[in-house]
């Protein structure tokens, strides 16, 4: 990452009269077509993250890992004159995260939830207090570990299945869209074709 | 909102003050350090000098600092004295950090090993990894940074160890030796296994994010998109496999296919769905040194099956040892794996096939593919990871496992080179009548 890049991201930041909501309002203001459900699921979204891109960034930014559920957002950038298609993918990616991180975020806080119950009561079962003399929490051997271990994966088998299922036929479609975005791109480049206002020509972004 | 690695310094900075000798002497270092960072300070100045208008907070700092660091590679977390504190980003470990930093005993000076998940030897990459994974990035492909993203979204040291089983299974095969097929063949196989590798990132990303050991990959930090990835690998595939046919033999393209589609196909889905994925992933495995047998003699001939049968086996003390340490990883990952759900069965295959290796090296000259000295000299080795397999199956426990997985990675490459040197050579034609009876003898 260039100090450019780093330099642009605190800038941006650094504008305190700038609220995510109004960020968001300036650039949909510039757009045709674009709804107005856009400009507060954006917002939703840079409030939740905590962070926003400089208005002038033409591509999406990516965040360090939740964490709840060790992914990472993307907050994605809205181009002028987005296709429909474009729109379709954008949401799509947005509703997959957002999906994947209700899943993940669960699945890390169920395991941890359990793993504490289960060290809780094999200790009150061997008769032990949760604390050692020296204030450390005690922690059981591996192989009693292994017990819990492989009772998650059992209990969990089912979901697991489901969500692998689900996260497959999300990831190809988001992917084959992708590639039609590009196509479709591409080919408007090719034979410079505009993306329907008139005003540009040629070049997309 | 933002915590940045600055305001870990923060907190060494607090517990210097206990250890006053440990305090003179980082302090010393920062003046050194202060001075060879003279330059950037200046360029730093010149920078707030520009632009009065926004003003600089102690993030931008810390970006410019981090600039900086990461360009002197001597300095690592020692430049710079501490800034003002500032707000945290949310960052679960905060408190087991400053808890842990309270810790340091004072014969440990530097700054940088207080960060718990430190790995004393972690080495520099992964740690500016580790810290760059803190900020938000833009995504935009970075054109000089490709072919390092393309290395590890192909998992380049598994590849060239791939490739190494391969070019052993061409140079074991009993025919003369020819440098073009032998190229093509190890590209080939070179390719195809990149093409196996990345579309096996591109399925795993959300479970890749939540293990330790593959949070890092290109695509859970979205150094490339998945689109670019599935091109990527499509590109190497069709590449690897059109030269295989083509160059080689369509044997030899056809297993390479056929590989690419077990791995991502079959092995991929299946390490969330059942424990045979072990069973798949090792003929993956097995496959590759057939391939170099059969792009050699073009046929797939018993000792073709030998050396697939000698890396099938070997997977399994290979793999069961490293999957018995990632147990928590895999259960709270959702994958099935012996280690975790039938552990008896993972300690019993690994035994199991460490044992077998022995039986397998004594095929070798039953097959005419190795003289009989070969048994002979990789028995000490066979033996040596047998034993590590049984002290493994008998205490089941962290040391064993490393012992077992650590031994079983140079045991291959040992016993690949002890059956090249011991390869049976081809007779020569002449004296192809005479051949019987010697044989016999030596029999």
């Amino acid at each position: 990452m260039n100090v450019k890049a780093g330099s642009t991201l605190i800038f941006g930041s650094l504008r305190p009269c700038y609220t995510h909501a109004r960020l968001s309002l300036t650039s949909s203001c510039r757009g045709h077509g674009r709804s107005a459900s856009q400009a507060p699921k954006q917002a939703e979204r840079a409030e939740r993250t905590g962070f926003s891109p400089a208005a002038t960034s033409k591509h999406d930014w990516i965040g360090p890992p939740d964490r709840l559920s060790n992914l990472r957002p993307i907050i994605y950038h809205i181009p002028e004159n987005e296709t429909p298609q474009e729109r379709r993918l954008r949401r799509l990616r947005q509703e997959t995260e957002d999906w994947n991180h209700e899943f993940w975020t669960n699945q890390n806080f169920t395991f941890s939830k359990e793993k504490e119950e289960y060290v809780r009561s094999q200790l009150s079962a061997k008769g032990l207090s949760e604390r050692d003399e020296d204030g450390r929490k005690r922690t059981l051997s591996i192989e009693e570990m292994a017990v819990f271990y492989k009772h998650f994966l059992d209990k969990n088998i089912g979901r697991h299945a489901s969500y692998n299922r689900e996260w497959y036929r999300r990831n190809f479609t988001i992917t084959l869209l992708m590639a039609k975005v590009a196509l479709d791109n591409t080919w408007r480049t090719l034979t410079g074709q505009t993306r329907g206002t008139g005003r540009e020509q040629g070049k997309t972004t | 909102m933002y915590k940045t690695p600055c305001s870990r310094l923060t907190g060494v900075w607090k517990c210097l003050p206990r250890y006053g000798l440990l305090g003179v002497s980082v302090q010393q270092k920062l003046i050194a350090n202060a001075s060879r960072s003279h330059m950037s300070v200046s360029s730093l100045i010149q920078l707030c000098r520009k632009n009065q208008a926004e003003w600089i907070t102690f993030q931008h700092f810390c970006f410019l600092k981090r600039q900086y660091v990461k360009s002197s590679s001597g300095l690592c977390q020692r430049a710079g004295p501490k800034q003002e504190p500032v707000a945290s980003v949310l960052d679960d470990r905060d408190d087991s950090v400053v808890s842990h930093v309270q810790q340091i005993p004072a014969l440990k000076p530097q700054p940088g090993t207080v960060l718990p998940s430190c790995d004393q030897a972690e080495p520099e990459a992964a740690r500016a990894a580790r810290l760059e994974a803190r900020q938000w990035k833009e995504l935009k492909v970075d054109y000089s940074d490709l072919p390092g993203i393309y290395a590890r979204l192909s998992k380049i040291k598994l590849t060239a160890l791939v490739v190494t089983t391969a070019a052993a299974g061409y140079a074991m095969a009993p025919v003369p030796f020819d440098p073009v097929t032998f190229l093509m063949a190890s590209v080939g196989t070179f390719l195809s296994s990149c093409t196996a590798n990345s579309i096996n990132q591109y399925f795993e990303v959300p479970f890749d994010s939540n293990m330790n050991r593959t949070k890092n990959r290109p695509l859970v930090r979205g150094q490339i998109s998945p689109l670019h990835a599935v091109s990527f690998a499509l590109a190497c595939g069709i590449s690897g496999v059109t030269l295989l046919t083509l160059g080689v033999n369509p044997l030899t393209g056809f297993l390479g296919a056929l590989n690419i589609f077990l791995y991502t196909c079959c092995y991929t889905p299946l390490k969330r769905l059942s424990i045979t994925n072990t069973w798949v992933g090792a003929v993956v495995g097995a496959i590759p040194p057939v391939m170099g047998w059969t792009a050699a003699t073009g046929s797939l001939d018993p000792g073709a099956l030998l050396l697939g049968a000698f890396l099938f086996s070997w997977q399994f003390p290979h793999f069961n040892a490293l999957s018995w340490n990632l147990r928590e990883d895999y259960s709270r990952g959702g994958y099935r794996m012996m280690s975790v759900t039938h552990p008896g069965l993972c300690k019993r295959v690994a035994l199991r096939h460490s044992v077998g290796l022995i039986g397998l090296s004594a095929l070798g000259p039953v097959l005419d593919v190795t003289t009989w000295t070969f048994p002979l000299v990789s028995l000490p080795i066979n033996l040596y990871i047998s034993y590590l397999a049984f002290r493994f199956y008998h205490n089941g426990d962290r040391q064993n496992a490393r012992k077992l997985f650590f031994c079983s990675l140079w045991h291959l490459p040992m016993l690949l080179l002890l059956a090249l040197t011991c390869k049976k050579r081809p007779v020569p034609q002449d004296e192809a009548a005479a051949a019987p009876s010697t044989t016999s003898l030596a029999l």
